[in-house]
């Protein structure tokens, strides 16, 4: 396609698909739809299928969806301004609160822009920690969606399925970080505390489980002829629509577009290690679904050859300008009791400039703009959240579908409302 | 269609920008604000096919404003926009001066209509307004709101909470 058609297909697609269907609640009450046989309703944002508090206004014209807004901002927390008054190292603790479902990932993208801004090299076994960590939160979270993607479109089962290996992922999650969620555990410098004793084991016995659990989910719901008739060729969307709305992640690769930055642009040690990009080939909900099934096995194997390769030494930077003396060193040195202290209560500064990081989470290019003034706290600390950016394929995706077909779709879009409001 | 298919991006230079480098070895571009449309269309031709990131900055009291070109006068506001090459596996950011007396930037819609969201943002949270946007309306506060949070004269806490249930003794 030309630029040129592609854009005027934007503009003409975005105005008459959706982008200025907005009404306040009492306009929409008086206002006549388009077409006399039309009519505008509400769904959301309390609905048990919207994935939290996503409000959609539709318009439809008998069962088929003509047009649809999403109106989003009822989780808004101002999480970017305080994090303005947050210092670097209490700066994870506010942005892991962003996508519940893979916290880890936003204290990544958080972390990697301060480092870059500190000009700090990593030790290996923290490059390395953060890696198993990603991979074990991107298990978790798409089990999640294997799990509310089932109780969407009526397979109640795979939901306590799904829950049921979530919380095996992150019952070991819990006893690296010390908590389930949440975890404030991938830290500017580093990672917060080394691995525990038997978490090779912990893990080995996990990614067994799973692995295995992962192949009943194919029997439960791939082959199964009404999952089918539900997923396929509902919610389609091309790839020249994603790439011009800025969708990345198992949306833009449903659409058969290879674009995953852990290969593509490799952070952290991804470039030393065996993977497949999960690509779909037709852009619908069925792709969706397959690619995050697919890429869950893909974790699993990432994780067995992080388990091979995993180094030792420290798993923080030596740098006393952004570590903390150790625990042992406090009861004995004065210096250390002092060093520990203003770390913890001023911070410690950070170069001006600013600088962009972006990590592959779950949901796609999730990036982290941070602009320091030199001071002990980020000037402005901005979050790319994937979820925000995609959710704005739900118009294209909808438009000409039954009402019975947006839940199917919104939950392929796999949106996490915390990261969409921030 | 594959990453590898798009054009690969040409020099940076004959935009007629000023360019700069970030911390990280990263390319900056400084448009003027009215260039910005026009640049970041020259830039999608050379193989930046998405745009991933646009953000307000309001540098108001900022120590120390970081590296900027000679060329470029500093300005209250800024709005970073992240371009990325998929096939020459880059991205550049262009760094957009805006005075605070007219926050407006023309809007990146036509080019490329992800930034709809983004840009309602900017606006929501900094004032900004992006001329030719299709819906320019807050996104993430209520309708009704008044000021701008993020702005930096904006403090933490001069809403006061409000408590629904205090004095209603049900």
């Amino acid at each position: 396609m030309s630029a040129g058609a592609l854009r005027t297909a934007g503009r003409v697609h975005a105005r008459s698909g959706g982008a200025v269907l907005r009404l306040s609640e009492a306009e929409s009450l008086t206002a006549a739809p388009s077409a006399p046989e039309r009519m505008i309703i509400n769904m959301g944002p309390q609905h048990p299928s919207t994935h939290g508090v996503l409000r959609l206004l539709l318009e439809l014209d008998g069962e088929t969806v003509t047009r649809c807004k999403p109106i989003i901002g009822y989780l808004h927390t101002g999480m970017e301004k305080t994090g303005e008054t947050l210092t670097y190292l209490q700066g994870p603790t506010n942005v892991t609160r962003m996508d519940y479902s893979s916290p880890l990932f936003c204290e990544l993208a958080f972390s990697m822009a301060t480092e870059t801004l500190l000009g700090l090299e990593l030790p290996p076994r923290a490059t390395w920690i953060r890696m198993l960590m990603c991979e074990l939160n991107r298990i978790s979270s798409h089990l999640l969606f294997q799990a509310t993607n089932g109780m969407d479109l009526g397979a109640v089962s795979m939901m306590l399925y799904g829950w049921r290996e979530r919380e095996e992922v992150l019952r070991l999650l819990e006893k690296i970080t010390g908590l389930r969620m949440n975890h404030n555990y991938i830290r500017p410098g580093g990672v917060a505390a080394d691995l525990p004793d038997g978490w090779r084991d912990d893990t080995l016995r996990l990614l067994e489980g799973v692995g295995d659990r992962l192949d009943e989910y194919d029997a439960l719901l791939t082959g199964q002829p009404i999952w089918r008739e539900r997923l396929q060729g509902v919610g389609v969307v091309s790839a020249a629509e994603c790439l011009a709305l800025g969708v990345t992640g198992p949306i833009l690769r449903s659409t058969g577009y290879s674009w995953d930055l852990r290969r593509h642009m490799p952070y952290l040690a991804y470039d030393r290690l065996d993977f497949d990009v999960v690509c779909g080939s037709y852009g619908d909900c069925f792709d969706r679904y397959a690619i995050r099934l697919n890429e869950i096995r893909e974790s699993i194997r990432l994780v067995r050859q992080i388990l091979d390769q995993m180094p030792a030494g420290d798993y923080r930077v030596g740098d006393r300008k952004v570590t903390p003396p150790p625990r042992g060193r406090i009861d004995e040195s004065m210096e250390a009791l002092i060093h520990h202290f203003k770390i913890f209560t001023e911070g410690f500064k950070v170069p001006a400039g600013e600088v962009y990081a972006a990590v592959e989470s779950p949901r796609g290019e999730l990036g982290c703009y941070m602009v320091s003034d030199g001071g002990p706290k980020p000037f402005r600390m901005h979050i790319r959240a994937p979820s925000f950016v995609n959710l704005q394929a739900l118009p294209y995706m909808l438009e000409g579908r039954m009402v019975a077909d947006a839940v199917a779709i919104i939950s392929s879009v796999d949106p996490i409302m915390g990261e969409v409001d921030r | 269609m594959t990453a590898v298919d798009a054009p690969a991006p040409q020099g940076l230079s004959r935009l007629g920008v000023a360019v700069s480098e970030d911390p990280g070895g990263g390319t900056v571009l400084h448009p003027e604000r009215e260039r910005l449309p026009e640049v970041v269309e020259a830039l999608r031709e050379a193989g930046y096919t998405q745009c991933i990131d646009l953000c307000g900055v309001d540098y108001l009291g900022a120590d120390d404003r970081g590296r900027l070109p000679d060329a470029v006068a500093p300005q209250r506001f800024e709005v970073a926009v992240t371009l990325i090459s998929h096939s020459g596996r880059e991205r550049v950011r262009l760094r957009v001066q805006v005075p605070a007396a007219d926050p407006s930037v023309p809007t990146l819609f036509d080019t490329f209509p992800g930034t709809e969201n983004l840009e309602r943002e900017v606006f929501d949270m900094f004032g900004i307004r992006f001329d030719g946007h299709p819906d320019m309306t807050r996104i993430l506060m209520p309708e009704d709101w008044e000021g701008h949070p993020l702005r930096k004269d904006y403090a933490v806490g001069v809403v006061p909470v409000r408590f629904k249930a205090a004095g209603d003794q049900r």
